[in-house]
């Protein structure tokens, strides 16, 4: 909120600089009235709740105490940022966010475009549909039925998937304390809340190929997986490259509430990511300053690689995403 | 398109059917398995575990979550939230997404460019739970409305929609002495039904699934929705963690009572579904346009 102090008086001072123009403009703001009425809560939004916190940013600088608020509080400059390099802690954390997102990279990226790609070569309407209808149902349940219906089909004590596996006479696994299942379950948990919605995207491009080209292709012989290797691959590769940008965007980004559903002491070691370790640090254990740098990093981080991602994919001549 | 019908064309078709039954097949089945384990006995379930329509219907699971108050409070809190905060978020993000859409309002590419910037980059959880501590909103139900109250993915789908409204409406709206106010709300909002429907429920299923918001600014148990709920009463029966902020009194729930409060944390998303799908493909499109 203090970070938009300086705007008023910026605009105050505008108008008798330029007589003409301000006068000019303020005809305009005054047409237009009701129009900046109507816009003024929005902008307030976003000034509070998004803007104010980049601003409090700056208490990563800081031995930020709330008491003292951040005009009281002392500077330490990058003492927070320097601990965070140097400790090893933070290097375990920071490689399991890493894995985490090499696997979803790896795992679940794919999955929906291979899924409208089969979903495409579909020919029963009605089959289609309700295939559709069912795979987009996940992505409207929380983390929370999604963890939860995790922990109740995957449980030692009843659970059927456990019950499955004894059935046909193996040992039972304990998937939700052990740290190897960790990951594996994630990424199922992730694949099979957001597989199918990712499909949307890819239909609605390769709704737009032109049909010839197939007709051609099966004049020259192509058969089914050739028509899709040559044909509507290469049509929705610029999507894939505009979602494959955003996704490395999202790369400390994994979703704090559905790893902090499946954490436990058991499986701390691999689960920890950097969201879960910022609420744990900060909020449990009041170290503001410290995991509000971590937050500083991981923000950064994202908004780096955005850019970064989008220049390559303009040098290899695709749109990018800005 | 015709249907191939090599071999090879027949093969893959068959192969790809299959497959994709059994993705279908897979991804929804866990709703069936707990639903009918919600409605049948404890004992039932133990010696039958693979249920999937119960052989022995019971009600018991039901009758034993709702014998309590807590989980009518905690689904007055979730549907409260819900109509309230839905209601908010699509007054002010409409009204500041047709601002945004109108040619004439000056500064309009800067407003949007703050609007995008905050998809690429934000001050994170510290920092908004400082600003939501200091504007005295902890513990209290606006924090779990106002610090998601607009989703800048949400308005610009729904800019992106008043844009191509024809100008000429609302020149004659103007002519005819209404104002901007009266274009919006007699003229504009009339015209973007389904729009907003396709946003009302995005936004409704927002906060029906609040769950970190609540965790990170309610302190009280009692002001809980029912997504805090929910996974306290499973993840405490399961044995994993134990919480103390449920009574130590109390055995851990069976399976069929977690069950049963899973379905009923679902339930009013499934019954949206069949609304939700009629729109929602259309607009998660729409968003994808560049703003």
């Amino acid at each position: 909120m203090r970070a938009t102090g300086g705007r008023p008086a910026e605009a105050a001072l505008k108008p008798p600089a330029r007589m003409r123009a301000g006068s000019e403009l303020g005809r305009r703001l005054k047409r237009n009235k009701l129009l900046y009425v109507m816009v003024l809560p929005g902008i307030l939004y976003f000034l509070i709740f998004k803007y104010a916190p980049m601003y409090g940013l700056v208490i990563s600088f800081q031995d930020f105490k709330p008491y003292k608020g951040i005009a009281g509080s002392d500077w330490v400059g990058f003492k927070h940022f320097e601990r965070l390099f140097t400790e090893p802690d933070f290097l375990q954390i920071l490689s399991n966010t890493l894995i985490l997102f090499g696997m979803n990279l790896l795992f679940f990226f794919p999955v929906p475009i291979i899924l409208a790609l089969m979903l495409n070569e579909v020919r029963l309407s009605l089959f289609k549909r309700t295939v559709q209808t069912l795979i987009y149902i996940p992505h409207f349940m929380s983390w929370v039925i999604i963890a939860s219906i995790g922990y109740v089909m995957l449980t030692m004590d009843g659970g059927i998937v456990n019950e499955l596996i004894a059935y046909f006479g193996f040992e039972k696994i304990n998937f939700l304390l052990s740290p190897e299942w960790f990951r594996p379950m994630y990424i199922l948990q992730v694949i099979w809340r957001e597989a199918g919605w990712g499909t949307i995207i890819y239909m609605a491009a390769i709704a737009s190929i032109d049909l010839e080209q197939y007709e051609a292709a099966r004049m020259d012989g192509a058969g089914r997986l050739r028509q899709i290797w040559h044909i509507t691959l290469p049509a929705i590769r610029g999507v894939i490259i505009v979602l494959l940008i955003l996704k490395i965007g999202d790369v400390l980004e994994l979703g704090f509430e559905h790893v902090y559903l499946l954490l436990n002491s058991m499986n701390r070691d691999v689960a920890e990511i950097i969201d879960t370790y910022v609420y744990t640090a900060g909020l449990k254990q009041q170290q503001f300053s410290y995991s509000a740098a971590i937050g500083f990093f991981k923000s950064f981080i994202g908004l780096a690689l955005v850019m970064l991602a989008n220049r390559l994919a303009r040098k290899m001549g695709e749109d990018g995403v800005y | 398109m015709i249907e191939d019908r090599t071999f090879g064309g027949r093969l893959f078709s068959a192969f790809n059917y299959t497959l994709l039954a059994a993705i279908a097949l897979i991804s929804f089945l866990p709703f069936v398995h707990v639903i009918a384990g919600s409605f049948t006995t404890s004992a039932e379930l133990a010696a039958n575990k693979f249920v999937l329509i119960p052989k022995v219907w019971s009600t018991d699971a039901y009758r034993f979550i709702f014998s309590t108050n807590t989980i009518f409070r905690a689904m007055t809190v979730s549907v409260l939230v819900t109509l309230v905060g839905t209601l908010f978020s699509m007054l002010i993000s409409s009204m500041m997404a047709y601002g945004l859409s109108r040619r004439d309002l000056d500064g309009r590419k800067t407003i949007m460019f703050g609007v995008v910037f905050t998809m690429l980059f934000n001050g994170g959880l510290i920092p908004t739970f400082l600003v939501v501590k200091e504007l005295r909103l902890i513990d209290t139900y606006a924090a779990l409305i106002l610090p998601i109250a607009i989703s800048a993915f949400n308005l610009i789908i729904l800019k992106n929609f008043f844009q191509n409204i024809p100008e000429g409406l609302e020149e004659s709206a103007k002519i005819d002495g209404c104002n901007d106010f009266g274009i919006f709300f007699r003229i504009v909002l009339p015209l973007s039904m389904p729009v907003l429907a396709t946003i009302s429920l995005f936004y409704a299923v927002t906060y029906w699934n609040t769950y970190l918001n609540a965790i990170l600014y309610l302190d009280s148990s009692d002001k809980w929705p029912f997504q805090v709920l929910l996974r306290q009463i499973v993840v405490l029966a399961s044995g994993i963690e134990y919480s103390s902020s449920l009574d130590a009194a109390v055995p851990p729930p069976d399976q069929t009572v977690k069950m049963a409060v899973i379905v009923v944390a679902t339930l009013p998303i499934l019954l949206v579904y069949p609304l939700l799908q009629k729109h929602f493909a259309k607009g998660a499109l729409l968003g994808s346009i560049k703003g």
